[in-house]
């Protein structure tokens, strides 16, 4: 048997379609902790990595800070957190947000950094204030590099929040870490192949929201 | 902190044989995964249109959880440190092959018609003017693709203890020693942290002609 026949076979039973362990509920739950994860990554690098951004300082400080957290091993804080808060949603939120705030952080600095100058003088010239400035100018200039900063967290958070398995959560982890436990090899191919499946439709959703959300314009230019 | 570095015997090495390890199963997927990206970005800088489906198939790639991977490569490598190290080589790629494309790039034309102008042939304007002059972004990438291997090795433990300093949460749990979990995590940053440092410094050595004050990535 090979790895196809392996998820085959997951695939066919219909006992993993229903109940507590089954395929929704699993899909639902590794969806929910990869959205809740990326929403306060975005809350917490969007706002920071604009304003600095568009103050074009401070660079330096968010690449430290950047390496700082990307060197943070997740899985190892994961475990961490898990024995110093004990069973919760904390400890799988601390690793999944800490993994995915570089990436966003850092490109939508660096998008909207490298916003050609002249029209932001121009709206500058015309009067408009800073905000506008920034949201109405430099944001959908920027908005293909920031889309592409959260599409790699989001992909990442998708298939790490695998491991909040480990730690009693729910998810789609659970086939594969109970399926390495009871050596039913079913249930890991069959799990990793729903992650992998879910990463891609990531992709897709990313891709979509590029397609209708940049301008015309700037996707031409770009 | 008692304990903190008294590293059960199961896991076969010392504290430093284990940072060794983990070295090893981080970093030299990093460089097989630039050995593979120096001739696939050359060809993408060559043939335009190869870019896209190029960078299509690493990021699809990339998409792949790292435990998925593993668990699937165990059928072919069995649980060893080579199913720890394919997915990390894999992963790499999609930093280095865009970093090193968007580096050779941005060699101005007229520094190419000048290599050109002084009889240098396809081979040596490669190695003498491009690769030069695309070290910064070559490292840039670099610098990411080594952080996240380091931090990604952790996860080999749950195929069989092969994640090298991530072994030590599994014996954190097992023997209820949560000083040796804050030890791994601890040990691993910092490890992250130095060889970030270690690569600013290579780019330094690399390209004596850069301003000091070098450019932000």
């Amino acid at each position: 048997m090979n790895v196809f026949d392996f998820a085959h076979a997951f695939f066919a039973d219909t006992a993993h379609w229903h109940g507590q362990d089954g395929i929704p509920t699993r899909v639902g739950e590794h969806f929910l902790y990869s959205l809740e994860a990326v929403g306060i990554a975005a809350l917490i690098g969007l706002p920071v990595g604009l304003v600095t951004g568009h103050h074009g300082r401070g660079g330096n400080a968010l690449a430290s800070i950047a390496t700082a957290a990307r060197a943070l091993p997740t899985f190892g804080l994961l475990v961490l957190m898990f024995t110093w808060f004990g069973f919760g949603l904390l400890p799988v939120m601390i690793p999944l947000v800490a993994l995915a705030v570089p990436p966003i952080l850092v490109t939508s600095y660096e998008a909207v950094r490298s916003v050609d100058p002249p029209p932001v003088d121009a709206a500058r010239g015309m009067g408009m204030p800073e905000a506008r400035i920034l949201f109405q100018v430099e944001l959908p200039v920027a908005l293909p590099l920031m889309l592409g900063g959260l599409r790699t967290a989001a992909i990442q958070v998708v298939s790490t929040a695998t491991i909040a398995a480990y730690v009693s959560f729910g998810g789609l982890g659970r086939y594969i870490i109970d399926g390495l436990a009871q050596k039913d090899y079913e249930k890991v191919v069959g799990g990793a192949t729903l992650v992998v499946g879910m990463a891609l439709a990531t992709l897709g959703v990313f891709w979509s929201v590029s397609r209708v959300a940049v301008s015309p314009g700037v996707r031409r230019s770009g | 902190m008692n304990g903190f570095f008294d590293i059960p015997s199961d896991l076969q090495y010392g504290y430093f044989g284990l940072i060794g390890l983990h070295l090893r199963e981080a970093l030299l997927p990093v460089l097989a995964g630039l050995l593979v990206a120096l001739p696939v970005a050359q060809l993408c800088v060559r043939f335009r249109w190869l870019y896209a489906p190029v960078f299509g198939v690493t990021t699809v790639l990339y998409a792949v959880p790292s435990l998925a991977f593993f668990v699937l490569l165990i059928d072919y490598t069995g649980m060893t440190e080579t199913t720890v190290m394919i997915p990390l080589a894999v992963y790499s790629l999609v930093v280095l092959v865009p970093a090193i494309v968007d580096g050779v790039r941005s060699v101005p034309p007229e520094t190419l018609a000048a290599a050109t102008a002084m009889g240098l042939g396809p081979v040596r304007r490669y190695l003498q003017v491009q690769l030069p002059i695309a070290v910064p972004t070559i490292i840039a990438g670099l610098r990411v693709a080594a952080v996240s291997s380091i931090s990604l090795v952790s996860i080999g433990m749950l195929i069989g203890n092969q994640g090298a300093l991530g072994n030590l949460l599994n014996d954190a749990q097992i023997y209820h020693r949560p000083p040796l979990a804050v030890n791994s995590v601890l040990t691993t940053a910092v490890l992250g942290i130095l060889v970030d440092a270690a690569l600013v410094l290579v780019r330094t050595l690399l390209t004596p002609w850069m301003p000091r004050k070098g450019a932000v990535r």
